[in-house]
């Protein structure tokens, strides 16, 4: 038995604005009844683009059906662009939350609203064939992947399956997601950090990592300036003469700092004048 | 809005302990609690009562002696023990049969095992749920270690002819081990090994109204068992643990009690079970039997709601007071429908939405009308809500209903 709230309760036993509305000005869908859900959402708008109504039919789960009846309510009354900054979130939120493993309905309500935005501004969905798929169960792609893992910031495999349902099925795409998890998780990382808090952790992997095996030869290296993932160093001591120090400096320096930090790090190496 | 009404349709997941169950095992608790290995009587009264318990067992599943029935904690630790247990001997047969439908305490460890190297062939079922059986046949070969099938389909029903099967197997290989997973068959049909070559066969005291955690596990006295939990004597060395007195008091009087009432599932479960399945497919126009096997246990039923889902048809039941279970992926947290279902080739329409009823000798006729009473407006609800509309009017139609 799911831990379902009150709310959601309330909305999958008497679920709001249930059907379909003949002279739409929008329609949005999400989801396949292959997947096991799936959501129609239909939009009025007036000339000034507020939303006048809307209806659902989802075939899905109790949390579905709910995440689809509370979006009605959220977006009757609101500007068409209003309506587009309703999150998935705010959608889990709006029902007092939802189980972990049931956040992929609160997605799909939002899926099928943008789809329906998109509708009424008559812009182009990204066809299907330019994205990768990932999850060929749930039919999932990866730019779709990444912008769930950014806005929910999704962690783990296993929260990607909550949210998305990839991966969810045979499994097999799991390592596929577990890498898109850590560049999206490796490119946020980068942006977080100020650039002193950059330069310590340059420094310390430098006198942990690097210096000491390029002492070995006789060499060391030294930081001297960071700009975003440009990494300016200078070689030292017999690096400096060495002419295979391009190697060290992409094969060890870069692929050390690449490691630990970003796999977007470049190395830029100043010469003494 | 939840309901007082309890109507459980539910038996194959667990059944209600009957009450004369609960009286036998009451004693031991409190009363009788010495260990049965002891020396002294106090202990050897619960000896007696293990000995008593295995004699009914024994008979119960057609065993020829007492010797040959292991209890175990569930259906589960049965499976484990008897597949892990023949298996550990000779690595060059490598070689494993089972079906794509049984139960997950089995199909998970043959997963398991063909990380460890094994080869294991999964035979198909039709559309029906029946098991293409030659497949299983064509599979056995010199190397065929074991062949593993269930007596009867937690999801459909369906009874599969294990006793032509292990017949035909050891025909082919006559090394070849056989296990029996008979889990959903016992305390509803009745099981007589003894005229078989079935080598082990596992059962579970909950599903025939004994407490859950407790099973057995019959092993022919001809194989070799390797235990898989280590430890003292008991069991005759095969299962090691100070043996549940009182829930193998209890499992035994739940045996003889089905005995008693095999008539009552021929009879009065199989006329209520049909009298739900064919009212709610006469009823519901998107309703379709996926359990169509021309031989079923007689309690269970399974019918696909078509566009509708099934844990949604769960909850609203729920709010009456109905029980039952559903192959959609949505009830388990897992995203991937019944494998059973997948493996029947149900069509993805009736997938999702597909709906287990299993009766006991428990289910009364008045509970049968009242669930063909309420179940046919919830799904004409549900119907409502579903994005499917045109899809739904041409059934309707087909059906000539519009």
């Amino acid at each position: 038995m799911w831990n379902y709230s009150e709310k959601v309760m309330e909305h999958y036993r008497n679920p709001r604005n249930v059907g379909s509305i003949e002279d739409a000005d929008a329609i949005g869908e999400a989801g396949s009844l292959s997947c096991g859900d799936m959501l129609k959402l239909y939009l009025k708008v007036d000339d000034k683009g507020i939303i006048t109504d809307a209806k659902f039919q989802t075939f899905g789960c109790g949390s579905a059906v709910a995440s689809s009846s509370i979006l009605t309510e959220m977006i009757i009354g609101k500007h068409i662009d209003e309506a587009r900054k309703i999150t998935n979130k705010q959608i889990a939120e709006e029902l007092g939350g939802l189980p972990p493993e049931k956040m992929h309905c609160s997605v799909m309500g939002h899926e099928a609203l943008e789809a329906a935005i998109a509708n009424y501004y008559h812009e182009e969905i990204k066809p299907h064939e330019e994205d990768e798929t990932v999850c060929y169960c749930f039919d999932v792609s990866k730019s779709f992947l990444e912008n769930e893992i950014k806005n929910n910031n999704l962690k783990t495999v296993e929260d990607v399956i909550n949210y998305t349902k990839a991966g969810g099925g045979c499994g097999r795409c799991r390592g596929k997601i577990s890498e898109i998890l850590d560049s999206v998780n490796a490119v946020k990382k980068v942006e977080k950090l100020t650039k002193t808090q950059m330069i310590i952790k340059i420094n310390n992997i430098i006198e942990k990592y690097i210096s000491p095996e390029l002492r070995k030869d006789g060499g060391d290296i030294e930081l001297i300036d960071v700009d975003e993932n440009k990494i300016k160093v200078k070689l030292s001591g017999r690096c400096q003469v060495c002419n295979r120090s391009q190697l060290t400096l992409t094969h060890f320096v870069e692929a050390t700092l690449r490691q630990h930090i970003d796999e977007n790090i470049e190395i830029i190496q100043v010469k003494n004048d | 809005m939840t309901n007082s009404k309890l109507i459980y349709l539910d038996n194959n997941a667990t059944t209600k302990v009957d009450d004369r169950v609960v009286e036998v095992m009451m004693p031991y608790f409190s009363q009788y609690y010495g260990n049965p290995s002891s020396i002294y009587e106090f202990g050897g009264k619960n000896a007696n009562a293990i000995k008593d318990s295995r004699e009914i067992i024994k008979d119960f599943i057609g065993a020829k002696n007492q010797k040959e029935i292991l209890f175990t904690a569930s259906g589960s630790e049965s499976a484990n023990t008897a597949i892990r247990g023949v298996l550990s001997g000779d690595r060059s047969k490598n070689h494993i049969i089972t079906t794509k439908v049984e139960h997950p305490c089995v199909l998970n460890v043959y997963k398991q095992l063909e990380k460890e190297g094994y080869n294991v062939t999964y035979a198909s079922v039709n559309s029906s749920g029946e098991l293409n059986v030659e497949e299983i046949y064509d599979a056995v070969n010199e190397k065929t270690a074991l062949v593993s099938v269930m007596y009867a389909n937690n999801e459909t029903g369906a009874i599969f002819p294990v006793e032509k099967i292990v017949e035909k197997v050891k025909s082919i290989n006559p090394n070849t081990k056989v296990y029996v997973d008979a889990v959903q068959a016992a305390g509803k049909i009745n099981i007589n090994v003894k005229d078989t070559q079935i080598d082990m066969l596992g059962i579970s005291g909950h599903k025939f109204h004994a407490p859950k955690g407790i099973g057995a596990l019959y092993v022919k006295s001809s194989v070799l068992l390797t235990p898989l939990i280590i430890g003292g004597h008991q069991e005759n060395g095969r299962r090691a643990g100070t043996e549940n007195v009182p829930f193998i008091v209890g499992m035994a009087k739940a045996a003889l009690l089905a005995q008693e009432y095999q008539n009552v599932e021929d009879t009065k479960v199989k006329y209520l079970r049909d009298k739900l399945e064919t009212g709610l497919l006469s009823k519901i126009y998107n309703a379709r039997l996926n359990s169509s096997a021309s031989i079923r246990v007689p309690n269970t039923t399974n019918i696909g709601f078509e566009y509708i889902e099934g844990e949604l048809i769960l909850l609203n039941m729920n709010d009456i007071g109905i029980c039952a279970s559903s192959g959609s992926a949505c009830t388990s947290g897992s995203l991937d429908p019944s494998h059973v279902l997948k493996a029947m080739g149900i069509p993805f329409t009736a997938l999702h939405g597909s709906i287990r009823f299993s009766l006991s000798r428990y289910t009364t006729e008045d509970e049968i009308d009242y669930a063909l009473e309420n179940i046919p407006p919830i799904i004409e609800k549900l119907n409502n809500i579903s994005p499917f509309q045109n899809e739904l009017k041409e059934l309707k139609r087909r059906k000539g209903l519009i």
